[in-house]
């Protein structure tokens, strides 16, 4: 690839620096605050390991075993809301790509619209969806997926049209057509393949979402891990920061990963051209 | 069938070989197609014979992709049939309709390798491991890319990529095979060394051919018979020669070729121009004024003839073509052997060889 040409007015060394050391900082001084509260020992002063540990051999036993509860429930209803987005989400971006291309901005609309509504507003308008919901489906914490469905979908919309943006789909559900190819292989062995990178990097983002979602759980009255971690947090302070930290890490880990997605390229695992004929 | 030929070059890729099978003849009858009030096809004819190589040329707009395109079932049609051998399948679905397509831009899905590409349609038509290999392996030999089996679209230049979907549409030995202009991204060398590749293939393998195109040299240089299209149907159709000998219109004349165009009248089947009788492509033509289509290498610099000025003079190898301004004003270009080279402005003499034009009526104006 021809390396890019350094731009004119770039920021010098120091001034990248500078602007990456303080962004940093606001994000580090919480944490590394955060990290040194849960180490803090007694009000005598001093620091050692002793809440972790005693958390941790202690096996989620007891007033955490809640906090565990409601851990399945989240990871459930985020393995449930990325499903449900996916399903609906990909075909029908595939169909307005395809078929249907003057309704694209229409569908950005909707799909972005979420985002600039609060979530205590969104709460409102669900409270009487939810208590329909209620009697046809139960009260399961599972239903929250609905809802958590339409927050996450600004966010998978965005992921997945950007690849989508990257592909010639039409060229190559055309080409798969003429090969012999039916709708269901063009979209299995040929489209979701391409839109690899998009659909995973909208999954993990979309659990990232879930994970991190408290309003809409708590006014609705779901038991999730954000919920539980509040209740955790009027008996025992210094454990609910604990489980935050820990939350936060494999949120950091989950975008470290999308981050990787977006740099591995299709092949690059093969030996490389060595130049070549016409 | 083209699976044995295709071995045949890949053990001796030097023999000769005779064309393994008549292709699948095609024929669209009375084919109309609209775009949201835009006519595309309008009442289109067309028939492939079977191995024959049909070039469909003109300008952009002209509903040349369009035809393609509904005879790959890519589009719909809105009246007409479409028959291949004689079946119509103007409601088979793409999938169903046993064709090969090689797209304008590089269509190879990025997430296979060359030979994965190639084996997609054979996957499809669900050929077993080792055979789908096999003749994968041996489509990628006849279009000269066995090497580049592992490789990925990002590792094959332009060229190659347009070779592999080459061997990916002929490696299902399909009835028809279908070119959307798949030179238009490549640079010119490269051009002219895949269309005679492409030709060489379509003649050993004898598959009926629909190459679509905007570039006249390709068309003349490729194909057995080229139908020139305009709004939607066809204005011409002829082998390459009779279409650049005996143009049926300025249009044609114009398209194909270079052409000069000069008012003149004709009278009792001979064009009148600058003094000159000259004869008719269609001598039936009716009396009266027309624009005349003169192709430059039928005009030459000689002692008897109309005198001008040259204008400018430009090299294209073998020979030159001159501009030159006569004294009525009238600008023409001149064809001629590149070692005679005028300079602007010297004086000349121009004089028509005497070949048939083809003329256009002028309306008289009201």
């Amino acid at each position: 690839m021809t390396p890019v040409a350094p731009v004119a007015h770039a920021p010098t060394r120091l001034v990248r620096g500078l602007i990456l050391g303080s962004i940093g900082l606001v994000f580090a001084i919480p944490i590394v605050a955060m990290v040194e509260f849960t180490l803090r020992s007694g009000l005598a002063g001093g620091h050692d390991f002793s809440r972790w540990t005693a958390l941790f051999q202690g096996g989620f036993a007891g007033p955490y075993r809640a906090v565990l509860v409601a851990l399945g429930n989240s990871v459930g209803l985020a393995v449930g809301t990325v499903v449900l987005v996916l399903l609906l989400l990909v075909p029908t971006l595939l169909l307005v790509h395809l078929r249907f291309p003057r309704l694209r901005r229409l569908m950005e609309f909707v799909c972005i619209l979420p985002i600039s509504i609060p979530a205590i507003v969104l709460v409102v308008g669900l409270a009487p969806v939810y208590s329909v919901l209620g009697r046809l489906l139960g009260s399961g914490v599972w239903t929250l997926a609905f809802a958590y469905g339409i927050t996450v979908l600004p966010f998978a919309y965005r992921a997945i049209q950007a690849n989508l943006d990257g592909v010639d789909v039409r060229t190559l559900s055309e080409a798969a057509r003429t090969l012999g190819a039916g709708w269901v292989s063009v979209l299995l062995r040929v489209l979701i393949p391409n839109l690899r990178r998009g659909i995973l990097a909208g999954a993990f983002i979309s659990v990232a979402v879930v994970l991190g979602e408290f309003t809409i759980a708590s006014l609705l009255n779901r038991n999730t891990l954000q919920t539980s971690l509040v209740v955790v947090s009027k008996a025992d302070p210094y454990t609910v920061v604990i489980l935050s930290l820990l939350a936060l890490t494999f949120a950091f880990l989950l975008l470290l990963v999308i981050g990787r997605l977006g740099t591995v390229r299709t092949g690059s695992r093969r030996r490389p051209t060595t130049g070549g004929q016409p | 069938m083209i699976q044995n030929q295709l071995q045949n070059r890949l053990e001796n890729p030097n023999a000769a070989v005779a064309p393994i099978r008549a292709g699948a003849s095609v024929r669209f009858e009375g084919v109309v197609k609209d775009f949201a009030g835009h006519r595309a096809l309008a009442d289109f004819d067309l028939t492939l014979h079977a191995g024959e190589f049909v070039a469909l040329l003109g300008p952009s707009g002209s509903g040349k992709t369009t035809a393609l395109r509904v005879l790959a079932g890519l589009e719909s049609t809105d009246a007409g049939t479409i028959r291949i051998d004689g079946t119509d399948v103007s409601t088979l679905p793409t999938s169903r309709r046993d064709l090969g397509m090689v797209f304008q831009s590089y269509s190879l899905f990025p997430h296979l390798s060359a030979g994965e590409n190639v084996e997609f349609g054979l996957r499809m038509r669900k050929v077993r491991g080792e055979e789908r290999r096999a003749r994968a392996a041996a489509a990628l030999a006849l279009v000269g890319l066995d090497a580049h089996y592992d490789r990925f679209a990002h590792q094959l230049s332009g060229g190659q990529q347009q070779r592999v979907a080459l061997a990916r549409a002929l490696v299902t030995e399909p009835r028809v095979l279908l070119l959307d202009e798949p030179l238009s991204a490549l640079d010119a060398q490269v051009r002219v060394a895949l269309r005679e590749e492409i030709r060489r293939i379509q003649t050993e393998l004898g598959i009926t051919t629909l190459f679509v195109t905007h570039d006249q040299d390709e068309a003349l240089a490729v194909a057995d018979r080229v139908a020139v299209m305009r709004d939607g149907s066809i204005e011409q159709i002829g082998a390459p020669e009779e279409l650049y000998t005996r143009p049926a219109s300025s249009f044609i004349a114009d398209f194909v070729g270079l052409s000069n165009r000069l008012v003149g009248v004709v009278r009792h089947g001979f064009a009148q121009v600058q003094g000159v009788a000259l004869p008719l492509v269609d001598p039936s033509q009716a009396d009266g004024p027309v624009s005349v289509s003169v192709r430059p290498e039928d005009l030459e610099f000689s002692a008897a003839g109309a005198p001008g000025v040259v204008l400018s003079s430009s090299f294209h190898g073998s020979l030159r073509r001159t501009k030159v301004r006569l004294g009525d004003g009238t600008a023409l270009v001149v064809q001629h052997g590149a070692r005679l080279h005028p300079s602007a402005g010297e004086r000349v003499t121009v004089r028509f060889t005497g070949a048939p034009v083809s003329v256009d009526p002028i309306s008289a104006p009201a």
